[in-house]
């Protein structure tokens, strides 16, 4: 079969390779998916049959019923509501440790590329070391010095993913510095602040909303990694992690402790990722054809 | 090429010791003082004091990191506090472990990833390009412990084809039983695969778009040669990167699959130390997984150089 002479996808740079871009599509599916998400996430004390932590051990273990649709755990907790409640968690996890990371990485990137010289070499040394740690590693070396909390391993992970976030912007205020519009202001005297947050951040923001929708998704499935193995979220919070790491020694006789939380974070994080790809498609041609320009 | 190697090598060693410097500090302030620790929670104070005379908790900060990495250079990581014994053999039995099942998913994922990628490239656009697509995302969007158990469940428990986990009865001189590992190996191999798919894809349409495959097509050339011989080698240049970057990745894979699989290796070794507050196993395997780590990014860099005549150093590009 011949290969069309021309095609989109060649337009790739390799390392994007990961997400292939297609439809925008992707946007909807994954816009419907993390909407209805939400949704469940903001109603579910309302909306859940039961309290996430309301045990009854007449009713441990119990297979999928018309009273408890996902079953019920060892505890006898309502695995539905427990799973309702978790989307709050995974996505408290997901955004704040995104937003922290943009909290500390954007300014650092912006003031890196503004002023260049000796701050810009130290800092992007540094962020090379925090980058010679497996992601997982540094979140563990940060949490293996305090008691594991859900709010610690945020922290942690928002640490873990500011250094591609301070790469990023860096890289995006680079290209912007140069621009006339940048040296106006230079030359009007206008203040640093005033500069990196009043002309280059708002033209900057793209590539950063893309960085920053992928690093959710990482911070997610990082989060419910360090629940996973006891390090984040702790007993009886209903964090997702922590409810397929408490099912494990239950997987034979009652699968479906794990298998709710499991295919509900399956399903967040490939709506998030449908997303972030529309968002890219959305974003980037606009972008490079305004940078190449 | 031999400066450049030489200049990545230096910066290697200098993250090292940032590195080294990071870990020693962050597990200095681990609560729980060590010797309460040794000597048990209802120790005298005299018995408290002796023992950190005897490890030199008194001195300054940077001579006990003098004498904490003077150590490790030496090749001595220390003694495990919980265990009580030498922290290096500890670490290499878990390691001999943790990289056999590394390296059993490390083929699993370029020679899989390698042929999904082509087959998909080859067939752009039809069923099995988007059936791979489905499965390669998939494969990134769910998490390790998820596919674990999922794996275990259908395997072990409705199959009942293959233990759910441990190491079993290790024989002929192998670390591990080999039927323990095929499902952490597959768990692993999943979750890494797309990126060697989805990389090998997009450079082999880049490369069957090229001239000289258009060449060689018009020469007359049977397609399947013209895939292999002329596309598929200069669509690996890319993909053999990625899998170096993909050691990492493994990496940090492994904690997680170890522990759904209660297979006895590094990343179970780490959690156990952190759970224990067992310093001077946290400091070494840390500084030993870093290692690793950094070391596969270096040969990534290389290859990358190598492969790449625009950024091999200190030769002109062709």
């Amino acid at each position: 079969m011949a290969a069309p002479l021309i095609d989109q996808d060649g337009l790739e740079a390799p390392l994007a390779g990961v997400t292939r871009p297609r439809l925008p599509r992707k946007l909807v599916v994954g816009g419907v998916i993390i909407g209805i998400l939400v949704v469940l996430a903001a109603l579910a004390p309302w909306i859940a049959p039961y309290r996430f932590d309301e045990m009854s051990l007449l009713k441990r273990l119990k297979p999928p019923s018309a009273a408890h649709w996902f079953g019920t755990d060892e505890f006898g907790r309502d695995v539905l509501s427990r799973t309702l409640l978790g989307a709050r968690l995974s996505l408290l996890m997901g955004i704040g440790a995104t937003l922290l990371s943009l909290v500390i990485g954007v300014p650092l990137g912006l003031l890196a590329g503004y002023r260049r010289g000796r701050f810009d070499e130290v800092l992007m040394r540094t962020m090379d070391v925090l980058l010679s740690f497996p992601p997982i590693m540094l979140g563990l070396l940060i949490l293996a010095v305090t008691q594991p909390a859900l709010w610690k391993a945020i922290i942690a992970i928002g640490i873990v993913y500011v250094p591609p976030i301070v790469r990023i912007t860096r890289s995006v205020t680079l290209d912007l510095v140069n621009e006339e519009f940048i040296q106006a202001a230079h030359v009007r005297g206008d203040s640093t602040r005033y500069i990196l947050f009043s002309e280059i951040l708002p033209n900057a923001w793209p590539p950063i909303a893309v960085e920053a929708s992928l690093r959710i998704t990482f911070a997610i499935l990082l989060g419910a990694a360090l629940s996973f193995v006891g390090m984040g979220a702790q007993p009886p919070s209903s964090d997702w992690g922590l409810m397929v790491s408490e099912a494990r020694p239950f997987v034979d006789s009652a699968p479906w402790i794990a298998l709710a939380p499991g295919l509900a974070m399956c399903l967040t994080v490939i709506g998030i990722n449908l997303l972030g790809d529309g968002l890219r498609e959305t974003l980037d041609p606009r972008m490079r054809s305004q940078r190449g320009a | 090429m031999i400066t450049y190697v030489a200049q990545r090598l230096l910066a290697i060693a200098f993250i090292l010791f940032v590195m080294s410097v990071l870990i020693f500090g962050i597990t200095q302030v681990l609560p729980g003082n060590v010797a309460y620790m040794i000597a048990g929670q209802f120790a005298t104070p005299d018995v408290v004091a002796a023992i950190e005379n005897k490890l030199g908790l008194h001195d300054p900060i940077f001579v006990q990191y003098w004498r904490w990495a003077s150590g490790v250079l030496r090749g001595d990581l220390g003694q495990s506090l919980i265990m009580e014994r030498p922290v290096g053999p500890l670490i290499q039995e878990a390691m001999a472990r943790s990289a056999i099942l590394a390296g059993v998913a490390f083929i699993c994922v370029a020679v899989l990833g390698i042929v999904l990628g082509v087959v998909a490239a080859v067939r752009k656009d039809s069923a099995t390009d988007n059936a791979i697509s489905v499965f390669t995302y998939l494969g990134i969007s769910v998490p390790e412990f998820f596919w674990g158990i999922v794996l275990i469940l259908v395997f072990a428990r409705y199959l009942n084809w293959l233990p759910s986990g441990g190491i079993g009865d290790p024989a002929f001189g192998l670390p591990v039983d080999p039927r323990y590992l095929i499902l952490p190996a597959i768990t692993l191999t999943f979750a890494l695969i797309a990126h060697v798919s989805r990389l090998t894809r997009s450079s082999m349409l880049e490369a069957m778009r090229s001239n000289y495959v258009r060449f060689a097509r018009a020469k007359g050339l049977a397609e399947s040669l013209v895939v292999r011989r002329h596309a598929l080698r200069n669509a690996l240049l890319p993909t053999i990167t990625v899998l170096a970057i993909d050691v990492g990745f493994l990496i940090g894979g492994i904690v997680v699959v170890e522990t759904v699989f209660s297979y006895p290796g590094l990343g179970r070794l780490l959690l156990f130390a952190i759970e224990r507050h067992d310093l001077p196993l946290i400091q070494a395997s840390i500084l030993i997984i870093a290692t690793i780590y950094c070391t596969a990014n270096l040969i990534a860099d290389i290859l990358y150089a190598y492969f790449n005549p625009k950024i091999r150093y200190g030769r002109p590009a062709h």
